[in-house]
């Protein structure tokens, strides 16, 4: 029987597999978005920053920091997913991942976002669960939260147009 | 004495989030609003393309709408996005400024329903079109 491949190996394929999915994204390090994995799950992480105020009164983060939070998350967790299965069945070659040879992402058709509460002058957490992936469509929820996981203070929801897929030819670049 | 679109445009421009983005409000009405966003690199989901990320759209979606409740008659003193949904109808062209154009079609006495619709330089084909719910704080012992 062959042995298990050693630990460290597998865990620094994967690693470098997702900085160079989330690494490949200016919108994402722009924001400042990490992402924590534990096996195949993954956290999205955005440290307070004070450019993410939108009313400085109060204060709370914008809008469209906590909705670009949310659609990141959704994106990433849906590529970090069909990545994972590509890598772990070794349909593709961890090395040009490395590389920075990443899938495109998929593309959001739309996007719903509840704002259940203020976003606090803190880090935010978010987590995405892929409800269903099919060849060309696949439906996103995500939540975020900040210092108690019971309190979300966002919730999304993402359609999105998987890629090599069901393209317009007006979508070719 | 400045005029509403001055007054406007500072508060806009004063929030952080919005000024990192380089939002400008280029008009503003009795419940409407438009700000623009420059392309910027920093804001591209796609490098292949340049295309801009869907999250710095919905952004600038936002904040139109929260200005265009801002701008209503019934002179809220604060607003917040309740919810909101985006249709992103095609990519953005890179290199092209983003303009965001909100109204809010209704209003009640705590809430303003807003729509919202995003262009690039061929404003006949729009971005993404949004519409949204919004809490409106009226002024304790105003009109209702």
């Amino acid at each position: 029987m062959k042995r298990p491949e050693p630990v460290a190996q597998v865990k620094s394929r994967r690693d470098t597999a997702l900085a160079a999915l989330v690494g490949a994204v200016p919108y994402v390090q722009f924001l400042g978005i990490r992402f924590d994995r534990r096996g195949d799950e993954l956290t999205a992480w955005l440290p307070y920053a004070d450019i993410l105020i939108g009313n400085p009164t109060l204060p709370a983060l914008h809008g469209g920091v906590t909705a670009s939070f949310l659609e990141v998350t959704a994106l990433i967790g849906l590529a970090w997913s069909s990545l994972w299965d590509d890598l772990e069945a070794g349909r593709i070659d961890p090395a040009r991942v490395a590389a920075g040879e990443v899938p495109p992402l998929p593309k959001t058709i739309d996007f719903t976002v509840d704002y259940l509460r203020a976003g606090l002058p803190r880090d935010c957490y978010a987590r995405a669960r892929v409800m269903r992936s099919g060849r060309r469509f696949a439906s996103v929820q995500v939540e975020s939260w900040q210092d108690n996981r019971e309190r979300p203070f966002a919730l999304g929801s993402v359609h999105c147009l998987m890629p090599e897929a069901g393209l317009m030819p007006e979508d070719r670049a | 004495m400045p005029d509403i679109l001055t007054i406007a445009r500072q508060f806009i421009e004063a929030l952080p989030f919005s000024r990192a983005l380089g939002m400008q409000l280029t008009e503003i009405g009795a419940g409407s609003a438009s700000i623009e966003m420059p392309w910027d690199a920093r804001l591209v989901g796609d490098p292949a393309t340049g295309v801009l990320h869907g999250g710095a759209i919905s952004a600038l979606m936002d904040t139109a709408s929260g200005a265009a409740v801002m701008s209503h008659p019934a002179a809220p003193i604060s607003t917040a996005t309740l919810d909101l949904r985006i249709d992103y109808m095609r990519p953005a062209s890179p290199g092209q400024r983003i303009t965001a154009r909100a109204e809010c079609h209704h209003v009640t006495r705590s809430v303003a329903f807003v729509r919202v619709v995003a262009c690039d330089d061929d404003s006949a084909r729009p971005v993404a079109m949004g519409t949204g719910a919004f809490t409106l704080d009226r002024p304790k012992g105003g009109a209702s």
